[in-house]
């Protein structure tokens, strides 16, 4: 295991380092300690390694992300796994503003709460987050699935488009387009799935699904107002 | 005109300046219909512009450069202030962000194929990068917008620089909308969306809130990519000080400014026509927001939203601009409507000229368009002859008139190679109104 100190050595020789990692490397467990709450620790990754950062981060902490497991023990900043293409993403903590906002593959996991617009424009995702979520949450989202094992702030799928959203808690507030849906034999065998890729204690049964009423497919001025 | 019955003369009718007819259709169509006008093409109406301004020529105070033998250059770097691997361009017009989905696909083909033979960038758009037009760009900047539809890290690495946008000109404040007659198989895969859907696209980045998150989102893109890439920031022109003081200090390398004339998108005719500045009124605010921060000339700045021709090029530069961008200027020069399709134009209720409804995707010319069998009519190779016949133009133009204001680059030129013609121009662009060595806001003047 190569163990790699940020504030030592800085985050430009860091994200050198990983992006030096070839899919046929022997280097494959990092360990970040010091992170220290610093920006863009682990993005752009494109080889499936292992990053384990030891501490806080920053904004966008895994951004881009391709194939790589990256796990957080402690909690994350904005914008954590922004556009993830793929591979793996675990926050021990909370994770602040826009966690996965416009993911287009792969799997995060909150294990605290989440700040608001959680999974805002993702386009094929799956975030599982074991605690809440703020509001506007989903806003746009076009694919991929949202799991909230706790409750959802106002505005939940905003905006929807094809995303699935499985809530066990409360939601405060639906937006505009959002409707809860039935919640059908394949949709328990989803998020069984994803619950055990979280992680999570929780029974399948106990969700409710939100989507997207599809009102806003095609343009229609009275949506304007 | 007939007399009332007394004999007497009637007064002539008078068409209203303020009801107008065009005025009075729209009001007529929006009762009808219920549903506001949205359209493509910019602003329609006259605003202060570059024809408002002139060149001063050299005589005797100046000395003019001979047009066929002395060098005029062209070229300009962009990203010189942190990329490793800046720009160069041989001119400095590039091609502005167009959509693959509002384009076709042989349409970005073209753009590409005549900015590489006319030494310049194209840039990709709302819909993410295709094969056409990265196989057929040498320089090519990859847009970061805020629907990210098509965004992924390994195009970021494949391409030259990444513009991140903040704001387009015929739209600044306002997302924008793809109708599902456009949303094909293809542009539906690459976006993450169900065929034939209309495609909205938020006015807001999903994932950064203000200019110090800016900052952060752009250390994340030089992280990705190694520092190679030049970052570019584009905002829409409203309050070109402010926006550009604060691209620079979120870091950009290139600050874009868009005017209100440009726009080849679906927006909404109220905004296009309400919102935002004319370019000439942008161009010096931005250069002064560069000038306080020490930096003109060396984070570059691209104008865009109405450029024609190279005597537009040319006042743009002179103002303080490090190169412009022309959209609308390269459909047209592409083949967009031509009045070899004036029947067809006819159908659609318009004329060759005036024909804005690119976002229907029924373009005559096969250029706006996913209809296969539209797209047939459109030629990329001969398409991109054309795109560089008229970039050369543009460039030669350019070069003309700046040798006769004695300026070997084109960056040489300045704003006292220019005078105004009305008082607006004058006061926007802070030239002298022509025979005059004034302008209003001039320093020291009482107006």
């Amino acid at each position: 295991m190569q163990t790699f100190d940020l504030e030592a050595q800085g985050l430009r020789n860091l994200n050198s380092a990983l992006h030096a990692q070839s899919a046929n490397t022997n280097q494959t467990v990092w360990e970040v300690i010091n992170p220290k709450g610093s920006h863009a620790i682990a993005v752009g990754l494109d080889a499936p390694i292992e990053v384990n950062v030891k501490g806080h981060t920053g904004y966008y902490c895994g951004g881009m992300n391709k194939q790589a497991t990256i796990n957080v023990a402690g909690s994350a900043g904005p914008g954590v796994a922004e556009n993830m293409m793929s591979g793996t993403i675990v926050i021990e903590g909370d994770a602040s503003q826009y966690a996965g906002a416009t993911g287009r593959g792969g799997t995060l996991v909150i294990k605290g709460n989440a700040s608001s617009r959680c999974g805002i424009s993702m386009k094929g995702i799956d975030i599982i987050v074991h605690g809440n979520i703020g509001h506007m949450s989903a806003f746009m989202a076009q694919s991929g699935n949202l799991v909230v094992c706790g409750d959802a702030g106002d505005a939940l799928g905003d905006s929807l488009y094809e995303a699935r959203l499985f809530v066990r808690g409360s939601v405060k507030s639906l937006g505009a387009d959002c409707v809860e849906k039935e919640m059908r034999p394949e949709h328990i065998e989803i998020l069984k799935d994803l619950l055990e890729r979280g992680g999570c204690d929780a029974k399948p049964e106990e969700f409710k699904r939100y989507g997207s009423a599809r009102k806003l497919y095609n343009f229609n001025i009275d949506n304007a107002y | 005109m007939k007399d009332d019955h007394n004999g007497a003369p009637r007064t002539v009718p008078i068409q209203s300046a303020t009801f107008s007819n065009p005025t009075n259709a729209e009001i007529r169509r929006a009762a009808a219909t219920g549903i506001y006008d949205i359209r493509g093409g910019g602003s329609k109406r006259k605003v202060p512009h570059f024809d408002d301004l002139l060149f001063l020529g050299a005589s005797i105070s100046r000395y003019p450069l001979e047009g066929y033998r002395e060098k005029c250059d062209t070229s300009v770097v962009l990203g010189t202030r942190f990329a490793k691997k800046p720009i160069e361009l041989d001119i400095p017009i590039t091609i502005a962000g167009m959509s693959f989905g509002a384009l076709s696909g042989p349409a970005k083909e073209a753009l590409g194929r005549g900015a590489t033979l006319a030494g310049t960038s194209t840039t990709t758009g709302d819909g993410g990068m295709t094969e056409e037009e990265r196989g057929h760009s040498n320089k090519l900047v990859y847009q970061l917008l805020p629907s990210r539809y098509g965004m992924n890290p390994d195009d970021l690495r494949r391409c030259d620089a990444i513009e991140v946008v903040v704001g387009q000109g015929a739209k600044p404040g306002g997302g924008g909308m793809l109708l599902g007659q456009k949303i094909s198989d293809r542009v539906a895969e690459m976006r993450n969306l169900p065929k034939g859907i209309d495609q909205r696209s938020a006015c807001r980045h999903p994932d950064w809130t203000g200019p110090d998150d800016l900052e952060i989102k752009i250390l994340e893109l030089r992280e990705i990519t190694n520092w190679e890439k030049p970052i570019y920031v584009k905002v829409g022109g409203t309050r070109p000080y402010y926006d550009t003081t604060l691209a620079i200090k979120a870091g950009a390398d290139c600050v874009v400014l868009d005017g209100m004339q440009g726009g080849t998108a679906a927006t909404q005719d109220v905004f296009i026509e309400h919102v935002g500045l004319p370019i000439l009124a942008c161009i010096r605010e931005a250069v002064r927001a560069l000038e306080d921060q020490g930096l003109h000339r060396e984070v570059q700045l691209i104008v865009s939203g109405g450029i024609r021709g190279g005597a537009d090029t040319a006042k743009a530069l002179a103002m303080g601009a490090d190169a412009v961008a022309i959209g609308t200027a390269a459909l047209i020069a592409l083949g967009d409507n031509d009045p070899r399709w004036e029947a067809e134009y006819n159908a659609l209720g318009t004329t060759a000229g005036a024909y804005d409804d690119w976002h229907e995707g029924k373009d005559p010319a096969g250029i706006t368009t996913q209809d296969p069998e539209l797209m047939k009519r459109f030629d990329p190779i001969e398409g991109g002859r054309h795109l560089n016949n008229y970039l050369k133009v543009m460039a030669l133009e350019a070069q003309t008139i700046a040798r006769a204001c004695g300026k070997n680059h084109l960056h040489n030129l300045e704003p006292e190679d220019l005078c105004a013609l009305t008082m607006e121009a004058a006061a926007m662009a802070r030239v002298p109104l022509a025979g005059t060595d004034w302008y209003p806001g001039k320093p020291g003047t009482s107006f």
